[in-house]
């Protein structure tokens, strides 16, 4: 924030408080104390309905970093990184590097059209991708049956080798077209000149791409990873509609394991622990990749 | 500088490819919902022998989409009211006001923009449960204020910060109190930052699972996502009938975003930078 004190003769210092204390007292009470609320049960054991609250110190994490379930969801949510986050990033700058500096006509409609699994409710996604995905009468299997690959014509959400990339590719149909609208927005702070220099010199497109397009992007590009990283480690929703987590645990995430431990399995101290061990993960990645985002900032200075 | 024609064709015929794997799922799931459910066996992407509104009928009457419509309207327009009213608040006195404190202040609000709602989910239901509000309408929407104010705080505290100074100096001097400026000078050139915030938290809101599934049991208390959800583990197999759903819910935050679209792409692409 800026170091402006804002403050008119004769005015209280105060005024400001007034206009904040409304808001801040709802997020303090719905929101922050929570968070805290969070870390404080961790270190109980607690069914959630007793009196009696028994102060377990570090025990839920200690049994947490030993739990196969808990390094199988998250070995999971990396996976999903890869595909909500490292494809779609590719995907984006591909896609944005065909428009690059000058818009084609029609732009827009593609632009509207690639946005549009951005605004739709996870739930309503994973229905339609349950459809998609349908080992019998689903649109993929169809097309595989056609074509004659009925070996691949397989239930792709209850094998337990393919129901973790088929989930994950849900993530990338998503944010591919999010990624490509951040870079798209972002290309046109590149300046122009550089682009001509670089031709001057005999520099073809891909090498202007690498040197010029993508340290260009290079804030756009942090945000798209804290934005979808952080989306793959949280996801709760898609995973909940399409698989449960399954077939057996292949499919098993940390959020749905949070869920699953407070309100399945009543183990309220346990899901505690893991809650604030996945934010604060979320959080040091957002604060990594920000700090990062920051020194380029400061460098092209 | 335009694009030789050559040049145009491979672009255009890329940018078709991946606009079709967005578009063909959706516009399969759309008009498999006017299909009979004989017809949606014919193939996923026949056109139905005539746009019936019958699915849509049993989903909303049977299926209760009703009751989860007006829930999710009640829900949503509650804490897009509450919400942008308090942050246009704070936002003001972050970005207008003096403001002792405001360097921690920030920081501390900035917190809630982090953090997953996996995080505060457990003493949020407890919260809820221990004052008897689980299974209402108030255990939705209270919380969702709450996080919604994150977001809102900065996004009007950068919009008035980066309004010209002279223009509330003026109408200081004029007599204003900070108050009247607020509402009558800052507020009708706040539109377009107030309108991206609105969409935004409606979006947020509307599609909202977790905090929705788990705070009531009682199914007519249910959103539409959660309903949604519901639904499919019910009639799995019949997909016109689930498409149907799944139509309910996506439609209104469809026509907002075709609507608003400069708005929306703006709030997320300047929320996620300044998050």
């Amino acid at each position: 924030m800026a170091h402006v004190t804002n403050k008119y003769p004769g005015e209280s210092r105060w005024k400001g408080l007034w206009y904040l204390l409304p808001a801040l007292l709802v997020y303090l009470l719905f929101t922050f104390l929570p968070i805290l609320e969070t870390i404080r049960s961790s270190f109980y054991q607690w069914d959630g309905f007793s009196q009696n609250r028994t102060w377990i110190g570090l025990a839920n994490y200690v049994e947490l970093f030993t739990d196969p379930k808990f390094h199988n969801a998250i070995r999971n949510n990396l996976v999903f990184v890869i595909f909500f986050s490292i494809i779609p990033i590719l995907i984006g700058l591909f896609l944005a590097s065909l428009l690059s500096r000058r818009p084609i006509p029609g732009f827009a409609f593609f632009r509207t059209a690639l946005f549009l699994p951005q605004v739709i409710s996870m739930v309503v996604v994973g229905v339609i991708w349950r459809w998609m995905f349908n080992p019998t009468f689903g649109p993929i299997n169809i097309f595989l049956r056609q074509i004659g690959l009925d070996v691949f014509a397989i239930s792709w959400l209850g094998d337990f080798t393919w129901a973790l990339p088929a989930v994950g590719s849900i993530g990338t149909w998503v944010q591919y077209g999010f990624c490509m609208v951040l870079f798209l927005a972002g290309m046109q702070h590149i300046q122009e000149e550089y682009y001509e220099a670089a031709s001057l010199d005999g520099a073809n497109a891909f090498q202007q791409f690498i040197h010029i397009t993508v340290p260009g992007l290079r804030s756009e590009i942090a945000v798209a990873l804290v934005t979808t990283i952080i989306a793959a480690l949280r996801v709760f929703d898609l995973v909940y509609t399409t698989t449960r987590g399954g077939p057996g645990e292949s499919t098993m995430v940390t959020g749905f394991l949070i869920y699953r431990a407070a309100f399945t399995n009543n183990r309220i101290g346990y899901a505690a622990a893991i809650a604030t061990i996945l934010t604060l993960i979320i959080l040091i990645i957002s604060l990594f990749i920000r700090r990062f985002q920051r020194q380029g900032v400061e460098e092209s200075a | 500088m335009k694009y030789p024609w050559k040049k145009l064709l491979p672009r255009y015929l890329i940018l078709i490819v991946f606009m079709l794997v967005v578009l063909v799922p959706i516009w399969g799931m759309f008009t498999s919902a006017f299909k009979t459910s004989t017809e949606v066996m014919g193939g996923p992407f026949s056109l139905p022998s005539d746009w019936s509104l019958a699915n849509f009928e049993q989903a909303w009457r049977v299926g209760r989409f009703s009751v989860f419509f007006k829930n999710s309207v009640i829900v949503a327009a509650a804490v897009v009211i509450s919400s942008v009213f308090l942050s246009t608040l704070s936002g003001y006195a972050f970005g207008a006001l003096p403001l002792p404190g405001k360097n921690w202040l920030y920081p501390l609000i900035l917190i809630g923009y982090m953090v997953p709602f996996e995080a505060v989910i457990i003493p949020l239901y407890n919260l809820m449960d221990s004052v008897g509000i689980t299974d209402t309408l108030w255990a939705l929407i209270l919380p969702q204020v709450g996080l919604s104010i994150s977001f809102g705080t900065m996004w009007m505290a950068s919009f008035f910060e980066n309004t010209p100074r002279e223009l509330t100096d003026a109408a200081t001097i004029d007599g204003c109190s900070r108050w009247q400026t607020l509402w009558y000078i800052l507020w009708p050139i706040a539109r377009p930052a107030v309108t991206t915030l609105v969409v935004l938290i409606f979006m947020w809101t509307w599609n909202e699972f977790l905090l929705a599934l788990v705070m009531v049991q009682n199914e007519a208390l249910r959103t539409l996502p959660v309903g949604l959800a519901f639904f499919q583990g019910k009639y799995t197999a019949n997909i016109s009938l689930m498409a149907a759903g799944a139509i309910i819910v996506a439609l209104p935050t469809i026509l907002i975003y075709v609507l608003f679209q400069r708005f929306f792409i703006r709030g997320m692409l300047g929320g996620a930078v300044k998050g």
